[in-house]
């Protein structure tokens, strides 16, 4: 069945005078990257599910006994744990709806004939081609009390951005929505340049509001592509690690894959942050699950 | 083609072959340590070595942050890319458990170590489990906390007399904790971007938990029974409560935005003229009497912790003690490497250059007190420290402690009873789950 929708072999070419077939080649190209995909995905994803259900330290030379569910139970018992769920879930919802917010503003702002769009909008990506350690490095002078530029600009005096629990969070979810509302943007732009002009001029000949035709043209159209851009985000803020970690230290900026970085590599209980890792993996895979859902719904539409 | 093809194999092949030759020539040694000035200073102690025996010596670095995971990573792996290390005092539990670090009892006792070195570093930096008379390292860079502080703020006549009108005793060196804080309340001036004092407040690995354990400990307290894993009216007792309110107090007193403070911070506290006070590893104090790196150098003075309440004086450990790693392949090398480490020449040569020597001998030598302005009180410091728990899952005791401690330091959750029964709780859990205790 495959090889009949595969396009034959030009005769003259090498490979073919090499003696190659068709399915040869096909195989040549296939199988290593299904032999990576196991050996490095599929392999130790499974192997970690099975150390979930262990006590397996990487640290000890003990074996590891087998556990049961005692790992999971202890984890969705565990109050911190739950606090490092809730600063995650809320730090997603900041940060993902900023970067919509801004990211399909700009991309408005930006849809239309001006003077130098192209060299505009290529600045406007410049963000989010920086490595996260370095953003979140010049954030944090950015950011600081005695010599910050943020507080000189904005009169904010010595407000502490970073060191105040209250606000921590928010200031990793601003520096994260400087840095990635471009990708919204750049998506929404491809978005709404695909939106038919005659259905403007249509709009317009109807005397349309510029409200309505927004939610009426520009936002339907859009949604499919502007989803795809949520659900990247989504799952990315989802395990963000790099910009909470460097930025500060607050517990209330702990995200849950800080706590999982320090449960697996700083007090090596292996087993337990197998557990925690699929924990987090199910919720992700939930969460995609109902915005796909969705998706197809707006294609339906 | 086929001969472009050969000959490059070739030139390969002879390029492989000089570099197996060179290799098998040299012999090389790796020692793993944090990125810090000390680390810098037994690089140019191991070039000596390097002169001497033609073994050429490499100390590799890795921020603070990032030592013991990477360490850890290596080790577990069964990795030979260090054949030392310049471990911190607790990881001992873990690594002599584990079989990463190779006994070094023999060495010890063949050496007579025990006497040589000063007889804390003994007890936190080699021995592990605690008096059993086993040792894996060799102590060899001692660490306590100390302070500095700003001699021109303190000897200023106008504050001495507005200092002694307000508390009625002289301005000075605290004499004890209570002190330590009215002095920091007293230079605690946001208006004129001066603060206080300066401590550890950062939660990632253990600064914060050094700075409390020297509330801690010169308040009489201790973190649990290390020998028997008891921990109820221990951690949680009246003069832990006491300390842990005082360190709260102090937090008051520093500068803005000293929520992720560590050693770089504490140091700039007294650069930057924004402490009167500042809380720092000995180690960090070479750079504050250098006046290429603290514009202040000349009005930089230094103390001992202080004492708590009831005269208990003592400080938090740091500090580490050199390992051979158990997969290394110069084990031999490595071991011949210690032997000339540890001769007093040596270890001399070490304080010379800016180590800090564990060898009782040169300690005591008046000229290594004499040498700088803080050397008489690491001195003496080196004899009242106390240290963190060393057993494997020490990790997971520091990140509890973290978790209780740092939202009441910095942001006041909960109280200071509370906060402790609460980490007493933890650290029974933990001590249960490792079967330490019934």
């Amino acid at each position: 069945m495959a090889t009949a929708v595969m396009t034959t072999l030009d005769p003259k070419s090498r490979s073919a005078a090499r003696g190659m077939s068709d399915l040869s080649i096909r195989n040549l190209f296939i199988i290593p990257t299904i032999v990576f995909l196991i050996v490095f995905n599929i392999f130790p994803l499974l192997y970690s599910l099975g150390y979930s259900f262990t006590d397996f330290r990487a640290s000890s030379p003990a074996a590891a006994n087998f556990v049961g569910l005692q790992n999971y139970r202890e984890l969705l018992n565990d109050l911190f744990i739950w606090s490092n769920f809730a600063i995650t879930a809320k730090y997603v919802i900041v940060s993902v709806v900023g970067q919509v917010v801004v990211g399909f503003g700009v991309a408005l702002l930006l849809n239309r004939d001006i003077p130098l769009k192209g060299l505009l909008t290529t600045l406007l990506l410049l963000p989010m081609m920086l490595s996260m350690a370095v953003v979140g490095l010049f954030w944090k002078l950015l950011y600081d009390p005695s010599f910050g530029i943020i507080n000189y600009t904005l009169g904010l005096g010595s407000f502490e951005w970073l060191s105040n629990p209250d606000m921590a969070l928010y200031a990793v979810a601003i520096t994260d929505i400087w840095m990635w509302s471009p990708f919204v943007m750049l998506l929404s732009l491809a978005g709404l340049s695909a939106v038919p002009k005659h259905l403007y001029e249509a709009a317009a000949i109807d005397r349309a509001g510029s409200f309505y035709t927004f939610f009426r043209i520009t936002l339907p159209l859009v949604a499919p592509i502007l989803m795809i851009a949520i659900i990247f985000r989504t799952m990315e803020a989802f395990k963000t690690f790099d910009l909470a970690y460097i930025l500060t230290s607050q517990p209330t900026t702990e995200v849950i894959s800080i706590r999982l970085y320090k449960m697996a590599f700083q007090e090596w209980q292996t087993g337990r942050s197998c557990a925690l890792a699929y924990i987090v993996l199910i919720m992700i895979l939930a969460i995609t699950n109902i915005y796909v859902k969705y998706l197809n719904k707006v294609k339906e539409r | 083609m086929r001969k472009t093809v050969t000959s490059m194999l070739a030139g390969i092949g002879l390029v492989l072959a000089c570099g197996t030759s060179v290799y098998a020539q040299d012999k090389e040694l790796t020692i793993f340590w944090a990125e810090w000035d000390p680390a810098n200073y037994l690089q140019e102690l191991v070039n000596l070595y390097e002169a001497e025996s033609g073994v050429k010596v490499t100390v590799e670095t890795t921020p603070w942050s990032d030592f013991q995971t990477k360490a850890f990573t290596e080790f577990n792996a069964k990795g030979s890319a260090y054949d030392m290390v310049v471990g911190d005092s607790q990881w001992i539990g873990a690594a002599s458990e584990a079989g990463h670090y190779v006994d070094l009892t023999d060495f010890f006792n063949k050496h007579n170590l025990k006497e040589v070195m000063a007889p804390a570093t003994v007890k936190y930096y080699a021995e592990y489990p605690s008096n059993s008379g086993k040792y894996w390292s060799i102590p060899a860079e001692g660490d306590a906390v100390g302070w500095s502080y700003r001699k021109d703020w303190f000897e200023d006549p106008k504050e001495m007399e507005a200092f002694k009108a307000k508390y009625g005793y002289d301005l000075g060196v605290p004499k004890d904790w209570k002190q330590l804080r009215d002095i920091a309340e007293f230079f605690h001036r946001p208006d004129e971007k001066r603060y206080g004092v300066a401590i550890y407040t950062d939660n990632s690995y253990d600064a914060l938990v050094m700075g409390v354990e020297n509330a801690i400990f010169s308040f009489g307290g201790e973190l649990g029974d290390y020998a028997t894993y008891k921990v109820d009216g221990i951690i949680n007792s009246e003069q832990n409560v006491k300390a842990l309110e005082a360190y709260k107090e102090l937090y008051s007193f520093t500068p803005p935005g000293w929520a992720k403070a560590f050693f770089i911070e504490d140091n700039q506290a007294i650069t930057e003229n924004l402490a009167a006070m500042s809380m720092n590893y000995f180690a960090f104090f070479p750079a504050l009497i250098n006046e290429a790196s603290n514009p202040n150098a000349k009005a930089t003075g230094f103390f001992a912790n202080p004492p708590g309440p009831n005269g208990d004086q003592f400080a938090a450990l740091g500090g580490q003690g050199i390992s051979v790693v158990s997969y290394s392949q110069n084990q031999e090398e490595a071991m011949k490497f210690l032997e000339w480490f540890i001769k007093d020449e040596t270890q001399k040569k070490w304080a010379e250059l800016g180590g800090y020597t564990a060898s009782a001998k040169v300690l005591e030598s008046p000229e290594f007190q004499n040498a700088t302005p803080y050397n008489k009180a690491f001195y003496e410091t080196m004899f009242k420290v106390k240290d963190f728990w060393a057993t494997p899952e020490y990790a997971e005791l520091l990140i509890q402690m973290n978790q209780r401690v740092y939202p009441y330091i910095t942001g006041g959750q909960g109280t200071a009873k509370e906060v402790l029964d609460a980490l007493a709780a933890d650290w029974n859990a933990t001590f249960k789950k490792y079967n330490r205790v019934k």
